[in-house]
């Protein structure tokens, strides 16, 4: 029994950097703009979290900067994309470069290395808790947003028919601008649970693609809130079991361990298979990945 | 024009990186100094710097491909980390093939596991609807993931305590290319090569070529002439696989003569800037190779050469030329100037 | 009478230009329109006359570069559609601005958005002004459906109805008939005239001259850019019209000279059944003969998609669930579209832009499209595959200047560089070069200049002579009514009705479209 409450503890947790990232993406997809930076964006926000944390010794603060670099890059994401009408997945991968290339440049100039960040001192994280709530009152709002408010309807005619939404006399342009800004500020924040709460510092790729598993988590949520939580939760306990399964014995060989290489790869077959499995059937909003 | 806007994206990607070093506090000319200098300094520099280029070929020609069906392959990384892990273990459990034989074969293993791997990215996508994107960062993972664990604990070599496999039998060793101050510089320069000259034939000339780009401009057109789309993406991204198995040969036959975990300096994603930079000709991806193998090269001295910067300076060249190149509204814009600026000389011309 | 108040809408000496240099296109040069307020006008003119451009400008989608908009008096110069909007013009696009997944009550507020308390959409209150306007205009839709349950004819309902929510004074309407039955149309022109009644005005852009004549106050042609005239709608006639239009003297409807002579059967499907989300076959059976044009008729999207696609790729468990289908003898019902394509058989697609043309490619590659597998342009080397044969391609495009008129006589050149009408007839081109027996023509004259109509209806009668089957699959009911030799119409994904040439009328099929003819075959 507590070995399953301790199960669902840590799926939630883990689910957490997840979530924020997927309702980034959401956010982005529905208005039309495909999100293939959330990587980079998870990235910035988690070393700009570190950073600001053990220079100010608040994690607010670090949240606060993590935001503030997820606006900054995916302004310039939002930039090529939208007024300079770049491709949105190479310039997404663009994106995810220059953030890979920009993190280890910059804790070189303050740390003098371009592995981890120092540690940040225990009483300095963020709180699991912290989080795992603020992760589940997004998913809430931004469904109501979505489904109830006007500027909800706007993202999803973004979305689905931007014409519609100009010839109604909304400013698509800005519509997408802006929500392409609030996904990189969430997946940054993704980023920054990852730093400060999940570890005890940035270290170098720690996001391990997760920037894409939210993504699938988007796709097979069929691009809808819930739904997309559901999935990440999903994945987070397929991370969950993984971390679980370390040292565990090969029931046919009791003296020998699972390999860790296969234990590791454990969510990313997950989300493999999760893709492969359900997506044929889910529609992506009309206009997705389309200029206007 | 096409190259015209290729060679800015390039300068202008440059510049802009070094404006970077700048404000990390170093001197743009010095850091450009020690790139040209890194990278072809020496005969020994220029040997290394085609090093690099010969694998960068590979993956610059596998994004290439994929790219002309509509496919964005991000995997060539994990697709050459299998073909590679299949071209050591051939050459470690058969190791007495004879030379003039042994390179083919274990490169067909390569091409066999590189493409199949690369097929399932393209499978998954032509018959399950699954973005590329996301399944081939996925099999990139789990490929590292399988590579770790055959190297540590299948073919590994006990007599060090470094990561690689044991080394594969001397018939396997593929030729050096002399003059270049003991620079690992093998054949596999040459394949190469010759790979994208036969792409480049395949693309214009064949019909094969022609369903491929009809698929990657306009699936419904190409549905409504009879091209199976499905099929066409699943080739393609094979077809990338195997170009990206490429990389084995220079790696693995040409160079360590063994798997080496984490040899490739993410061959696989400088490889779509390679190609991005090339514009979707085969041609085009030499000299785009070459230079992104100058910079690899170049940046890795930086390190030791100044205090701030480091070799992840590439990332943000490739990532800046890459947006660059890709920016459409930019050309746009630029395109316009000119057009007034000509039609401003026609007009004093007339007048 | 104060002249300057009785005008709802004026256009004077509007210019506008796209492009630059040599590639500079004039789409309206001088353009001059005068509206009288609470009437209907109608402005007609070829594709590429001008017409959209103008409409464009008035309703602050683009902005020109000389002339001046008035708006019941007074001069204005809109930025954007939202002024319009403010000042009371309201348009009706020809592709509906509507999203289909969203419920129509959705698609009728996005705009004009009433929030409640914390910023929450106020649905009720929208909900019963719309219910309040459908019931005064006698035009009833369900608010809480999404669009894309419902029929076109009802979409049309839902883009009226955006417009009445905003109260728009003037309505433009651009094509609104393109989509709708015969009965369809007369329950919309006169809502339109009760929209006059009322005081509003409408602008009705359109190609059909009939519809003008039956509807509008006045008309006002436009061609290459520019006014040709304006006259009271009393005083037209469709030949006077249609000279306006096109600048000389037209075949309205071009007649076939000789009787056809069914010979072989050249196509055949029996009982082909499709069932899936929104597309649907239900038991559908039908022959084409060697040397007969076989028309279908019906409101889009009651099957003619997917019939289409039952033909090309039968294979594909999307297109097809069951049935049999026998081309030029064949049964190919297991064959894959590549296999059909080998066969002597053309296909002119839906959409030209969608399904047939390479935009960013040259014209040659353009003509290679579907004819990548035949020999002529393609030689099989064995080991190497297929090797494009660049000088067939080349002679291709130079019979297809001189047997199809294709312009600009310039290889090399994209296909997006062509006009509508000359990407349609590189289309054609590109078919009859597999010298097909059974040609599928759909839409052939869609978008095409009524000069080009004519050519294109007399290269089908002229193939049809030579013993081409043809399943010819139009919305222009002219066009089924005028080439066809059987006409066949379709409903929900059913065949509902079949006649003979010379045997019906527009307003017999309209019924039939409508799915108002039960009993079937007359």
């Amino acid at each position: 029994m507590d070995e399953m409450l301790s199960l669902l503890g840590s799926t939630l947790r883990l689910s957490a950097p997840l979530i924020f990232a997927a309702m980034g993406g959401l956010l982005s997809e529905r208005s039309g703009v495909i999100h293939i930076a959330l990587e980079g964006m998870m990235m910035v926000g988690g070393f700009a979290a570190a950073v600001a944390t053990l220079s100010f010794h608040s994690p607010l603060v670090g949240c606060a900067a993590a935001v503030i670099a997820g606006l900054a890059f995916s302004a310039l994401y939002a930039a090529l994309v939208i007024p300079f009408r770049a491709n949105q997945v190479v310039a997404g991968t663009a994106i995810n470069f220059l953030a890979a290339g920009v993190v280890p440049s910059v804790s070189k100039l303050l740390y003098g290395n371009t592995g981890s960040t120092p540690s940040i001192p225990l009483d300095e994280r963020l709180h699991w808790a912290g989080p795992v709530v603020g992760a589940i009152v997004l998913v809430a709002g931004l469904a109501l947003l979505l489904a109830k408010t006007p500027v909800g309807l706007w993202i999803r005619f973004a979305g689905e028919h931007p014409h519609a939404l100009a010839s109604a006399g909304v400013n698509v342009i800005r519509v997408r601008f802006l929500s392409v800004l609030a996904a990189g500020a969430l997946a940054a924040m993704g980023g920054a649970t990852l730093s400060l709460s999940l570890s005890s510092a940035y270290s170098r790729n720690m996001t391990a693609a997760r920037g894409f598993m939210a993504l699938a988590a988007l796709i097979f949520g069929k691009w809808k809130a819930w739904p997309a939580f559901a999935a990440c939760l999903l994945f987070g306990f397929a991370e969950a079991l993984q971390n679980r399964l370390q040292g565990v014995a090969l029931p046919w060989k009791p003296d020998e361990t699972i390999p860790v290489q296969f234990i590791q790869m454990l969510p990313y077959l997950v989300t493999l298979v999760v893709l492969a499995g359900f997506v044929g059937r889910s529609r992506a909003p009309k206009a997705l990945g389309t200029q206007f | 024009m096409k190259l015209l806007r290729s060679l800015l994206a390039l300068a202008l990607g440059l510049s802009l990186g070094l404006a970077v070093t700048a404000m990390a506090g170093e001197n743009p000319w010095h850091v450009l100094q020690v790139l040209i200098k890194g990278a072809f300094g020496t005969r020994y520099d220029l040997g290394m710097t085609l090093f690099y280029m010969t694998p960068l070929l590979f993956t610059g020609l596998a994004v290439t491909v994929a790219f002309r069906a509509g496919l964005f392959n991000i995997g060539a990384e994990g697709q050459l980390t299998m073909a590679a892990l299949a071209a050591a273990a051939v050459g470690v459990l058969f190791p007495n093939v004879s030379a003039g034989w042994a390179w083919l074969f274990a490169f067909s293993a390569a091409a066999f596991v590189g493409g199949g791997w690369a097929a399932i990215a393209g499978w998954l996508k032509a018959r399950r609807g699954s973005h590329e994107v996301i399944s081939t960062i996925m099999l990139n993972f789990i490929a590292a993931s399988i590579a770790s664990y055959v190297t540590l604990y299948v073919l590994k070599n006990p007599e060090t305590q470094s990561p690689e496999t044991l080394a594969v039998g001397p018939g396997y060793f593929l030729p050096q290319i002399p003059g270049l101050g003991d620079s690992p510089v093998s054949g596999a320069l040459v394949c190469g090569l010759l790979s994208a000259a036969v792409l480049s034939w395949v693309f214009e000339r064949t019909r094969w070529g022609f369903e491929m780009k009809v698929v990657g401009q306009n699936e419904s057109a190409a549905r409504m002439a009879g091209i199976s789309v499905g099929r066409v993406q699943i080739l393609a991204m094979t077809l990338s696989g195997i170009l990206a198995a490429g990389v084995a040969l220079g790696e693995v036959l040409g160079s360590a003569h063994r798997f080496k975990l984490g040899f490739s300096p993410d061959y696989g994603f400088i490889g779509i800037a390679v190609a991005l930079l090339a514009r979707g000709s085969p041609l085009a991806v030499i000299p785009s190779a070459f230079l992104f193998g100058a910079l690899h090269k170049g940046t890795a001295d930086l390190d030791i050469e100044t205090e701030h910067v480091t070799r992840d300076l590439t990332l943000v060249i490739q990532a800046l030329i890459i947006a660059t190149v890709s920016a459409e509204g930019l050309w746009d814009i630029w395109a316009r100037r000119r057009n007034i600026k000509i039609k401003q000389k026609g007009a004093q011309a007339h007048g | 009478m104060n002249v300057v108040s009785s005008l709802a809408i004026e256009l004077r000496n509007i210019s506008k230009s796209f492009g630059s240099g040599e590639s500079r296109v004039f789409a309206n040069t001088d353009v001059n329109l005068s509206v009288r307020r609470g009437s209907i006008h109608a402005i007609v003119g070829e594709n590429g006359a001008g017409k959209s451009t103008a409409m464009k400008i008035l309703f602050g989608m683009q902005s020109a570069d000389s002339g001046e908009v008035h708006v019941f008096g007074k001069s204005v110069r809109w930025r954007n559609p939202t002024e319009a909007m403010a000042s009371g013009i309201g348009m009706v696009h020809q592709h509906f601005m509507l999203a289909g997944p969203h419920t129509v009550l959705e698609n009728i507020v996005l705009g004009c958005e009433n929030s409640s308390a914390f910023g929450i959409l106020d649905t009720k209150k929208a909900a019963s002004r719309l219910r309040e306007l459908c019931e005064r205009y006698s035009m009833p839709v369900d608010p809480d459906r999404a669009i894309e349950d419902l029929p076109v004819g009802v979409q049309q309902r839902v883009e009226i109805l955006k417009l009445l929510y905003r109260d728009s004074q003037v309505f433009i309407l651009d094509e609104p008939t393109a989509v709708l039955t015969p009965q369809e149309i007369e329950a919309l022109f006169s809502n339109l005239r009760r929209l006059r009644d009322e005081g509003r005005t409408i602008l009705i852009i359109t190609h059909k001259l009939k519809e003008v004549l039956a509807l509008s106050d006045e008309v006002t042609v436009l061609r290459q850019g520019k006014t040709v005239g304006s006259i009271q709608t009393k005083q037209a006639s469709a030949e006077l019209l249609a000279e306006w239009m096109v600048g000389r003297k037209v075949i309205l409807d071009v007649k076939s000279e000789a009787e056809s002579n069914p010979g072989v059967v050249r196509m055949k499907v029996t009982d082909l059944v499709l069932d899936s989300n929104h597309a649907m076959l239900k038991n559908v059976s039908l022959e084409v003969r060697a040397g007969e044009i076989v028309g279908v008729a019906g409101v889009e999207g009651n099957g003619q998609s997917e019939l289409l696609r039952a033909l090309l790729d039968p294979k594909n468990p999307l297109s097809l669930n069951s049935g049999k289908v026998e081309l030029l003898g064949h049964d190919v019902s297991s064959w894959s579209s590549s296999q059909i394509r080998r066969l002597q058989v053309g296909f002119m697609p839906e959409d030209r832009h969608r399904d047939g043309m390479l935009l960013d490619e040259s014209v040659e590659l353009n003509i290679l499209l579907g004819l990548q597998n035949h020999p002529a342009f393609v030689s099989e080397i064995p080991g190497v595959g297929g090797v494009i044969r660049k000088s067939a391609l080349k002679q291709a495009l130079e019979r297809a200047w001189v047997d199809y008129d294709l312009r600009p006589r310039q290889s090399g050149i994209p296909g997006r560089s062509l006009s509508g009408g000359n990407q349609q007839k590189l289309v054609i081109a590109r078919e009859f070069e597999h010298h097909p027996e059974f040609l599928v023509a759909t839409h052939p004259t869609r978008g095409v200049d009524v000069g080009a109509i004519e050519w294109i209806h007399r290269k089908l009668f002229k193939a049809r002579d030579q013993g081409t089957g043809i399943l010819l699959v139009s919305s222009e009911l002219d066009e089924i009514l005028s080439l066809s030799d059987r006409i066949i119409v379709m409903f929900q994904g059913a065949v509902v009705a079949e006649f003979s040439r010379g045997n019906v009328s527009a307003q017999q099929l309209g019924l039939a479209m409508s799915g108002g003819l039960k009993g079937g075959h007359a």
